[in-house]
């Protein structure tokens, strides 16, 4: 008896050999042989084995983790040393871990890196298992189909032949690949489900080769531009810039525009008072060194694009027009000073120096420097603070304070534009003897003591700024992902099953019929479409009337006995 | 523009209203649900423990004849049946008969149940599209209309498979439960007036990527209550097979349930049917980041966790195609991704700052 067993489990094993080309599962425990090609062979094993391929998928998510709750670099480097300024002692280790840059970490690439080696290993062969089936044929029916999860017999009078010839046209005309071995027709279906997974996985390598190339040869700019102001696209002209690492100066796609006005609306009433509506920048712009000019409107969501460089409308705020008079009333400095926006109704601040051609009341040269706080929107007179009320230029108020001296420009360290360094620097003082200070509606003039000149607050202009990005080979992402899509969606939707349709002579002279399905997976779908095959070969070889023996009719079902 | 506004106050107050309506009719459908559950606990059916002694005794997994012909009636009562055979090793134990338990009085009780459900449903869907009408867009610009959506959906998902008559009644309690739960945390703590979007929403892309987002959510969850209920009614299912006698209260709920094999196949199809649609809702945010924000993938904290959700659903279903994974530790890993999901969708918002900070809290 147990014989026999073995010889059945063989023979279904056959039947139901390569319905997948899943690896075969290897014992973790299988010692190597010993030599360095033995542990090599035994390492590629493993790393291609599914468990480690499912351990590298767990330590993926679980590396992922620390980057969405500790300020990364790539995203928002001022977090990043603020973090650094607030945690003295776990920065540095975090710093070492290099949990300020998880997703180029070297740890984070190691994980990927080997699942994606994990992932080659594994479908290198399966596409060539799954070439070799495609070539092939579906095996033999089993020698008992009995034991199969889906079966059903009948005994009809039609020929042998006849059946088996009916069932092969049946089948073939329901896309079975199918073909006749010795007395029985063998099926198989849903070839799509293996061709799917490949697809699937391989897409999964084109989008992280997609997104790595683009990450090599990206750039990303920042440009501050004021209204009526233009741009034009060499570096020399960002604000900010940063490049891949592979990216050249050559990649930059020549092309200029020109802000020729920036639109805001807000929500005026209601709890989400202040809240942006649409913000608008009109633009000309030209394509190439001097191509037409053409008008655009460049939204949020719609970014300009020039030849695969990408225009972003990314913030906008405002700039106070400031002029400046020395002490014998000669205008010496006359500019537009954008301040950054601090909070979301617009409260700035920024700084206005003025480097040269100022003389004091004594005509001695001097520099001037000014601390500005700027609100669109002012709570009104005498109740106001210095935050903004409402993000639209309602009740546009500046506050000015005032420095001489040195603006320390000349020591040669960069400087940041929007912040006043008053350490070599001497406040204006009121009559009280007070730091000066004063708030300015558009057109006031604040009057330097001791006659040492005035400032005016002319106007307020606004600006936008533009995040300039080019992101090559993201189509081939966009290729992968849909790939990855559509062989994913094969992949668990489409049921991969052979169908085996075996017909005989009975002992009494009468053809015995036996059908059975077998799937990859237990499909509730099989019993189903069995039943719905045999209804079909049914109608075209009947059952026979009952013969006088009932042993004869039970023998087909010997297996079912329990 | 004064009228406008009128107009939508007044269907933002009826959305509020039916959100309510819905609440009251949910918890109606809830003891109803309570009471299904009671009445069927005095039906002694103890099926489970007779099949899985008889289960011992076979090696081989017994023979389950099914009605084979889609076409039921007299003129095909000569067509062949055909004979279905679980694989061998499998336990092979029928379904519970579900919360009545084959009492009259749990039926109907259960009957009532799903009619409030559907009730509450039309009432909480039409909340929905009111709140959508008073905005004249997509009700999907913070937490609360998110919240409040996804109920919807997931109930709709279950009324759906209800329709199609699968067997899925023994979802009603918990999901009833659930959406009471999150309804309540939706109109407390993360209301907020209906009111127009940011520009960094205005975009058709909103209809795609969040519509898609809440599908996958409401019926993960359906999913990861498969996934629960397997792994309590598996363990059930061992102890008697082991020769264990689970507590009184265990056995009672346990052995109304269907079997773990059941449930298991069924939390795994739930899975695998969204996992296409999650990944796609994870290409349209990066097409539509790639529009927003000038690149398609930055490591936001969202993205960073819809990505680990992602990586948690392929390891679950790999999970299930590898030898020692299968079952309790595969269904483990369906509760850690779903445990993702929602993360990603409360702490994320809540307690994380990035680019998708819509939550209006």
């Amino acid at each position: 008896m147990s014989n026999l067993n073995t010889t059945d489990e063989r023979d279904l094993s056959t039947a139901g050999e390569q319905l997948s080309t899943a690896p075969r599962e290897e014992s973790a425990t299988s010692v190597p042989a010993m030599g360095v090609i033995g542990w090599a062979r035994w390492f590629w094993r493993q790393l291609t084995s599914m468990r480690v391929a499912l351990i590298l998928l767990f330590l993926l998510s679980l590396g992922a983790i620390p980057g969405s709750l500790i300020p990364q670099n790539s995203v928002d480097e001022m977090k990043v040393e603020t973090f650094k300024g607030d945690h003295t002692t776990l920065a540095p280790l975090y710093e070492k871990l290099q949990l300020f840059d998880v997703y180029s970490s070297v740890w984070f690439s190691a994980i990927y890196i080997l699942l994606f080696v994990s992932l080659i290993g594994c479908i290198v062969p399966r596409t060539g298992q799954f070439v070799g089936q495609l070539r092939g044929r579906p095996p033999g029916a089993p020698r008992k189909l009995t034991r199969l999860p889906a079966y059903t017999t009948w005994r009809t009078e039609a020929e042998p032949e006849r059946v088996r010839e009916a069932a092969l046209g049946l089948l073939r005309g329901r896309r079975y690949r199918s073909h006749t071995v010795g007395d029985a027709v063998a099926a198989e279906k849903g070839y799509l489900r293996e061709a799917g997974n490949l697809l699937f996985h391989i897409a999964l390598i084109v989008m992280l080769i997609a997104f790595g190339w683009g990450q090599l040869f990206k750039f990303e700019g920042g440009k501050l531009i004021l209204e009526g102001d233009g741009f034009a696209n060499t570096k020399t002209q960002y604000n900010n810039f940063r490049p891949g690492t592979l990216f050249s100066d050559d990649d930059l796609v020549p092309f200029s525009f020109d802000l020729d006005e920036f639109r805001a609306t807000y929500e005026r009433t209601g709890p989400q008072r202040g809240t942006p509506r649409t913000f608008e920048a009109h633009v000309t712009y030209s394509e190439g060194v001097d191509g037409k000019p053409q008008k655009r409107v460049i939204k949020v969501n719609q970014p300009l694009v020039v030849d695969g460089t990408k225009v972003y409308l990314n913030a906008h705020g405002y700039a106070p027009v400031i002029s400046v008079k020395d002490g014998k009333g000669k205008e010496v400095y006359r500019n537009v000073v954008p301040l950054l926006p601090q909070d979301d109704n617009i409260t700035s601040t920024g700084a206005i120096k003025v480097m040269d051609g100022y003389r004091d009341a004594d005509g001695k040269k001097t520099q001037l420097g000014f601390q500005a706080f700027f609100v669109p929107t002012f709570a009104g007179e005498g109740s106001g603070t210095m935050f903004s009320q409402f993000p639209a230029l309602d009740y546009p108020v500046l506050a000015l304070n005032g420095y001489y001296g040195s603006l320390g420009v000349d020591s040669g360290l960069p400087q940041n534009v929007y912040q006043l360094d008053p350490s070599k620097m001497t406040a204006f003082k009121d009559s009280n003897g007070d730091q000066l200070k004063q708030r300015l509606r558009p057109g006031e003039t604040m009057k330097l003591p001791d006659g040492a000149g005035s400032v005016t607050f002319e106007g307020v202009q606004e600006w936008a700024s533009f995040q300039i990005s080019r992101q090559p080979a993201s189509g081939w992402a966009l290729t992968g992902s849909v790939a990855a899509i559509a062989g994913l969606a094969g992949s668990l939707f489409i049921q991969r099953r052979r169908v085996w349709v075996r017909a005989v002579p009975g002992a009494d002279g009468v053809t015995v019929v036996e059908m059975a399905g077998l799937g990859r997976s237990e499909s509730a779908r099989l019993p189903e479409e069995l039943a719905d095959l045999a209804g079909e070969l049914h109608s075209v070889a009947p059952t026979a009337p009952e013969p006088e023996s009932e042993q004869t009719s039970e023998e087909p079902a010997e297996g079912a006995e329990k | 523009m004064n009228l406008a506004a009128a107009t939508n106050e007044n269907l933002a107050h009826t959305s509020n209203v039916l959100i309510y309506s819905s609440m009251a009719v949910y918890t109606l459908a809830f003891f109803a649900h309570i009471a299904e559950w009671i009445f069927g606990s005095r039906s002694k059916v103890g099926r489970t423990a007779a099949a899985l002694k008889q289960d011992t005794a076979a090696t081989a997994g017994p023979v389950v004849r099914v009605k084979g012909a889609r076409q039921g009636g007299t003129a095909v009562l000569d067509r062949p049946e055909v004979v279905t055979r679980s694989a061998a090793g499998t336990r092979d134990v029928p379904d519970g008969p579900g919360a009545a338990g084959g009492t009259f009085k749990g039926d109907l009780w259960g009957r009532i149940a799903v009619s409030l459900t559907v009730v509450a449903f039309a009432v909480q869907a039409g909340g929905v599209v009111a709140r959508a009408l008073s905005v004249r867009r997509a009700p999907w610009g913070n937490m609360y209309e998110f919240s409040i959506t996804f109920s919807t959906v997931a109930v709709g998902a279950y009324l759906v498979l209800l329709a199609l008559r699968k067997n899925v009644r023994w979802i009603g309690l918990l999901l009833v439960t659930t959406v009471l739960l999150d309804l309540g945390i939706a109109t407390t703590t993360l209301y907020t007036d209906s009111d127009q979007l940011v520009p960094a929403l205005h975009s058709y892309w909103l209809w795609i990527h969040v519509s898609t987002a809440i599908i996958c959510g409401a019926v993960f969850y359906l999913g990861a209550v498969g996934t629960l209920l397997y792994l309590f009614r598996d363990s059930y299912e061992n102890k008697i097979a082991s020769g264990g006698k689970p507590g009184k209260f265990a056995t009672s709920v346990l052995e109304r349930l269907p079997a773990a094999k059941s449930l298991d196949t069924f939390a795994y199809r739930i899975n695998a049917a969204v996992f296409p649609l999650w990944t796609f809702t994870i290409i349209a945010g990066a097409i539509w980041a790639g529009d927003a924000w000038g690149r398609y993938w930055g490591w936001d904290p969202k993205e960073v966790w819809s990505f680990i959700t992602w990586v948690a659903y392929a390891a679950y279903l790999h999970a299930r195609a590898t030898a020692g994974w299968k079952g309790r530790k595969a269904a483990y890993l369906a509760l850690v991704a779903f445990g993702c999901w929602l993360f990603n969708y409360y702490g994320v918002n809540i307690f994380v700052t990035g680019k998708h900070s819509y939550a209006g809290v």
